[in-house]
């Protein structure tokens, strides 16, 4: 039996007041998978996003992450700091939020909380300065590090987060969201504000993750080098609904996909002719 | 300064004295006369000519002190911040002539009385650091938690009859759970929002003990609390049946200077534990959760941090500290009352933790021996007091807006040593 899907989202719907941002939308998205969310501006795509990492909490539909150990959560019922501790799910923001005033270091070792925190058993035995919290700082370090190399930044570790170039703060709240640890991680609009070359390379940090750390990676994204050339699956919105899903090659060619993004053909009388 | 009345300065103050003169000519120049023949108007020309002259001259002034302050402030590069090392060394400098600040030979009573207070307040503002400058949330209803510390203190000690330092840690607990009351209804709530919900909190706190007349004694306050012992030794000149006083002990000539020493001595240890707490716990995952939160919430919570538990305990951890210095502060008057307990203290205390940039340890004993020393020395000129303050905030935003010290430096460094 095939294993099932990393993410199932089944029948989600968010509504605001009157509008209704995401309306019964499924689809799953699969480990070692880069599944991209496109769509026109105001598709839903970050309500979609802000539901599965429990910023928003949908009025109907199903939110479930099977674990690799066969556990299932039920993302929706979850708040999110809980999702991003227990279901292992992490995300990066549309407007980067580092902690500016603290340093790069700092940054990803607070990502590390709940195991340092662990360690040092809610910060007594750190007070008291023993080994075993020591320890785990280290190896906070050292996954630190790990994620400074791969994403270029080790020359800036004690730079104050804040004072980074633009590109760099992207990356860095990419490695900030890798020292989670997490199962499925979520980019909202990772490349956005990027030039040819940090886009190229942000491709290939994206891969890398995907073939290394065979997790499941969800990104929204406008820019389309980005989409085509490294996502496994794409799955389309517009207002709010599914309209295509599958490979970049086949959502490219789609005609549902070229209408929403380019609108109507300039024939509307010839579809209305049809129709009566 | 001939080449700074320029004519752009001189038309704008014209301008100004023209818009005065049109606003003071039907407020100022002219007067109901009471005549034979009923009420005349009369005119006033001359008011009108002194208001206009008044703001063509203040305006000028006004311009020339701007030009003056930018000038300055462009003469005034902000220097570098310091090397880590000088802060250590300054740290370990100040902590050293603290120590031994009793017995120079012009520390007599009255100088030791005053480093006591100041004491008080540089260990409030360390309290209140964890809360303002760690976490982030303005609390402007400190004092509350001081004046729990000190009834706690007085109460146990009037009607259980324990001992200063039983009472200490309860002090500490009772004002960590207060906080803990004050931090759940406001989880939710930042900045401006937050600041007026703690001011009402610090009044509440205050009017509940002005009213409460058969516990706190309401107005009159609670009088006779017990002095601290050192081990047992009273400090008293007649000790209590079955005690020892200090100067038996010590086979020294009783004096009154021992209790003021010791008392010194009390509020420098305790306020240097409460520095090293703070030191040792911005390293720890609690601290960097606190400075994280105060940085941005929502990442926070997409890296699996609960606020609600981060907020309560820089909450409770601080009011703990502000509850040992309320029971010091009980203990050291022999006499606690409403009174001691008003929002200004609670604006001192905020005052000296911005002052001295928020999250610095050093800058607070700076901005402390300020606002708190100062004034003391110079009771002279008490009547100038929020004038100097006055000027010194208006300085301090022109120069300094984050604070005497404000460079952070961080709690951790990838060659692993902090």
């Amino acid at each position: 039996m095939r294993p099932p899907p990393l993410l199932e989202v089944d029948g989600l719907t968010m509504r605001f007041g009157g509008l209704s941002a995401v309306s019964d939308l499924s689809f799953s998205a699969g480990q070692g998978e880069i599944t991209a969310v496109i769509g026109p501006n105001g598709a839903g795509k970050t309500t979609l996003f802000n539901c599965i990492t429990g910023f928003y909490r949908p009025q109907v539909g199903r939110l479930s992450l099977h674990h690799p150990d066969g556990a299932a959560l039920r993302l929706e019922r979850m708040a999110d700091h809980v999702i991003a501790r227990k279901a292992r799910v992490a995300r990066t923001f549309q407007n980067i939020r580092l902690f500016p005033k603290m340093s790069v270091l700092e940054n990803l070792i607070v990502a590390q909380h709940r195991v340092l925190m662990a360690a040092s058993v809610f910060s007594l035995a750190g007070l008291l300065g023993l080994g075993r919290y020591r320890r785990a700082e280290r190896a906070a370090i050292d996954l630190a590090r790990h994620w400074l190399d791969r994403t270029g930044l080790t020359a800036f570790a004690d730079v104050e987060a804040g004072s980074l170039p633009y590109g760099h703060q992207r990356r860095l709240e990419i490695a900030r969201a890798m020292c989670t640890r997490p199962l499925l991680l979520c980019l909202d609009e990772p490349a956005a504000g990027l030039n040819p070359r940090e886009s190229g390379d942000l491709n290939h940090l994206l891969q890398g993750i995907r073939d290394e750390e065979k997790i499941g990676l969800l990104l929204i994204e406008h820019d389309m080098s980005v989409v085509m050339g490294i996502s496994d699956r794409v799955v389309v919105l517009d207002h709010g609904s599914l309209i295509a899903e599958g490979s970049p090659a086949e959502v490219r060619g789609n005609p549902a996909v070229i209408r929403a993004y380019l609108g109507e053909p300039d024939e509307p009388a010839a579809v209305l002719g049809g129709e009566g | 300064m001939a080449a700074a009345l320029s004519p752009p300065l001189i038309r704008s103050a014209a301008l100004a004295a023209v818009v005065a003169a049109l606003l003071a000519l039907p407020l100022m120049g002219v007067r109901l006369v009471d005549s034979s023949s009923g009420l005349s108007l009369a005119g006033r020309p001359d008011l009108v000519a002194w208001a206009a002259g008044g703001v063509f001259c203040g305006r000028l002034l006004i311009d020339l002190f701007r030009r003056w302050i930018a000038d300055f402030s462009i003469r005034l590069p902000l220097p570098p911040p310091p090397p880590d090392w000088t802060r250590f060394a300054v740290g370990w400098g100040l902590a050293l002539f603290a120590l031994v600040l009793p017995f120079l030979p012009f520390a007599d009573r009255n100088l030791v009385d005053k480093a006591t207070m100041v004491l008080i307040y540089i260990m409030l503002g360390w309290g209140l650091n964890i809360v303002v400058g760690l976490a982030g949330l303005l609390d402007l209803g400190f004092v509350a938690f001081y004046a729990v510390g000190a009834y706690s203190y007085a109460l146990l000690s009037l009607t259980f009859g324990l001992s200063f330092w039983v009472c200490l840690p309860l002090a500490g607990l009772f004002a960590a759970v207060f906080g803990i009351a004050l931090g759940f209804p406001v989880l939710r709530l930042r900045g401006d929002y937050l600041a007026i919900v703690t001011l009402g909190f610090g009044e509440i706190i205050r009017i509940v003990l002005q009213n409460w007349q058969d516990l706190t004694g309401g107005p009159i306050g609670i009088s006779g609390i017990e002095r601290p012992s050192l081990f047992g030794l009273s400090f008293k000149a007649v000790p209590p049946e079955g005690q020892t006083s200090f100067a038996e002990f010590f086979g020294l000539d009783y004096s009154a200077d021992h209790r003021v020493i010791f008392l010194y001595f009390l509020i420098l240890i305790l306020a240097l534990a409460t520095n090293l707490f703070t030191l040792r716990i911005r390293r720890l995952p609690v601290g960097r959760a606190w400075e994280a939160l105060r940085e941005d919430e929502i990442a926070c919570r997409s890296l699996g941090i609960n606020p609600t538990t981060i907020k309560l305990s820089a909450f409770a951890l601080g009011a703990m500290f502000a509850g040992f210095a309320g029971s010091f502060f009980a203990t050291r008057q022999g006499f606690i009352s409403p009174e001691s307990f008003t929002f200004i203290e609670s604006a001192m205390i905020l005052a000296i933790v911005v002052l001295g940039g928020m999250g610095s340890q050093i800058g607070i004993v700076l901005a402390a021996l300020l606002l708190v020393g100062l004034p003391e020395w110079f009771r002279d000129l008490q009547m100038y007091r929020m004038l100097a303050f006055g000027a010194a905030m208006v300085l301090i935003m022109l120069w300094k807006p984050s604070g005497l010290l404000s460079s952070r430096a961080p709690t951790i460094r990838l060659g692993g040593r902090a």
